[in-house]
């Protein structure tokens, strides 16, 4: 079987398992939208500015994508990782590869589904304007530019336990989401800061998003950045998951 | 023919701890080995060598004349999880499934079905079953994949008599059908039941590697407790004897090979004994035995 078919069947299985606890799927799906009427709606000045709701509504899909990646993948692992059942199925044959991407198209397809509504909110409630063509793309570049965070969010799940797991966890992503200019848009930065932020990639996907939501093309720096952090992150991983033995003690 | 598993000078350490010495083991097409061996003697480092978890610190691994760290090489190798670990909200017919998407050829999933007697639990989420299920089902899924070498780590653990025959049954069927299988295991009796060849491993290396019957004789042990002798007293009549004294009671433990020669002799001494009892050694307290240095 090749790598392809087998990591579309571990992304059946994950997604069979989470569907099996409703709560946790449901938390997934409602969260991105909450977190867009508590913080974003009560902005008048963005909510009625075209162009500051597109970028405010692009800058949440990024989040929602992100903070999926880093949660649901690096906890997953981890999580995974210290019982028994995750080395027997390397003992399976069938590359380790799908395995991983298996894992993160899950994850993917649960945060395209929780940027429906987040959408559909936005369409309503903002005076954001976005031509079909763009919005297509933009939602096709969200998804592309979270796989460096979801690079990560593996990273994290083959080097630590279930508890550090969490704590790491919630630290990158504060870090990320605000150095990315998430929380805070980066006109708003010092301008050490602003420089800083963009060699993140975080920074660089909101850039992106915001660009093709907007009917722009992306920054240079930008492209370059996010995919020179995608080789890295993913030539990382790969030589983590290669080198892991399971779940050491001391 | 080449050998399924071969092994040349297998030696894992972790940190300061050489759980694996210098093994050199040869597994056959066919083949129904008993890995026996106490807790920690290097049994599952060697499995986990074999199934490439985990990588050599030095010496050769060959999984079907490849490297096990390279999928296509596990194609006909089948193992089980450990009982506890099947996703607890898959149901059993869907784990069935998922394991044998992994496998190139795979072989008729209700086959294994029938053969572990599956179907009332097919429909079952995993953690709803009981931990004998649960096992019956871990064992299952190494048949899945119709694989031409089968490992076994502690299969029976925990069973009841009858559950533990019934999956006896089913694995030996497998093996008169010609897949090798490799078991692992504290308990003699299930040795007994299912190898014909037995590997004893102790502190990482191979004690003995003969016959089932051959080891059987070299590992049995009886086990005579008395009181009224001092622990060196039975060892100046046995030198061979592991001997302990509980500090409680006083009572005097000596596993031995000949209980006769030693209650002979003791007799003859004129030794004041009182409440001797003799039974058969466990596994275990053979293996202390054999470990003291008296090996086969």
């Amino acid at each position: 079987m090749s790598t392809l078919t087998l990591a579309a069947v571990h992304t059946k299985y994950n997604l069979l398992e989470t569907m099996r606890v409703p709560i946790a799927v449901i938390g997934s799906l409602v969260f991105p939208t909450l977190a867009f009427c508590l913080f974003v709606l009560p902005q008048r000045m963005v909510v009625d500015e075209p162009d500051f709701a597109t970028a405010a509504i692009a800058s949440m899909v990024v989040f929602a994508f992100m903070s999926a990646s880093l949660f649901s993948i690096g906890l997953d692992m981890a999580e995974q990782r210290s019982k028994p059942w995750w080395p027997y199925l390397r003992t399976l044959p069938g590359s380790p590869a799908a395995r991983l991407i298996g894992l993160m198209s899950a994850t993917l397809i649960i945060s395209i589904l929780a940027m429906i509504p987040l959408l559909i909110v936005g369409g309503i409630f903002t005076s954001a304007a976005v031509q079909p063509g763009e919005l297509f793309a933009a939602i096709g570049l969200a998804i592309l530019t979270a796989v460096p965070s979801a690079l990560l969010g593996t990273i994290i799940g083959t080097t630590a336990g279930p508890k550090a797991a969490i704590a790491i966890t919630q630290v990158a992503m504060f870090l990320l989401a605000f150095g990315g200019g998430l929380f805070l848009p980066p006109i708003l930065f010092p301008e050490w800061l602003d420089l800083a932020s963009k060699f993140l990639w975080v920074r660089e996907a909101r850039e992106i998003v915001i660009a093709a939501a907007l009917g722009q093309s992306a920054p240079l720096w930008a492209v370059v950045g996010i995919l020179a952090w995608t080789l890295v992150l993913g030539a990382l991983a790969v030589w983590l998951y290669r080198r892991d033995e399971g779940r050491r003690y001391r | 023919m080449t050998a399924l598993v071969h092994t040349e000078d297998l030696t894992r350490r972790f940190g300061d701890t050489v759980a694996l010495d210098g093994v050199t083991l040869d597994i056959h097409a066919g083949e129904c080995v008993g890995l026996l061996g106490p807790n920690g003697a290097g049994k599952t480092t060697l499995l986990s060598l074999i199934e490439g978890l985990r990588l050599p610190t030095s010496g050769v691994v060959r999984l079907f004349d490849g490297d096990p760290r390279t999928p296509a090489s596990r194609s006909r190798l089948g193992s089980t999880p450990q009982a506890t670990a099947l996703p607890e909200a898959l149901k059993v017919r869907e784990v069935l499934r998922f394991v044998a998407s992994h496998y190139p050829s795979p072989g008729p999933v209700d086959r294994v079905i029938a053969e572990f007697d599956l179907e009332p639990l097919l429909a079952k989420q995993c953690g709803a079953l009981s931990g004998g299920q649960q096992r019956r089902v871990a064992v299952a899924l190494a048949f899945v994949g119709d694989p031409r070498l089968v490992l076994l780590d502690e299969p029976t653990t925990g069973l009841d008599v009858d559950a533990r025959r019934s999956l006896w049954d089913a694995v030996r069927t497998r093996h008169r059908e010609g897949t090798a299988i490799v078991v692992t295991s504290h308990h003699l009796e299930e040795i007994e039941q299912l190898a014909e060849r037995v590997v004893v491993i102790d502190h990482g290396v191979v004690q003995a590697d003969d016959t089932l019957a051959a080891v059987v004789a070299g590992v049995s042990r009886r086990r005579v407790t008395l009181r009224g002798v001092s622990a060196e007293g039975v060892l100046a009549l046995d030198p061979d004897a592991t001997v302990t004294t509980d500090p409680d009671d006083g009572v005097v433990t000596a596993v031995v090979s000949d209980s006769d020669a030693l209650i002979r002799a003791l007799v003859a001494s004129g030794a004041p004994f009182t409440d001797l009892t003799v039974r058969g050694a466990s596994l275990e307290e053979a293996f202390l035995t054999i470990t003291k240095g008296a090996m086969v």
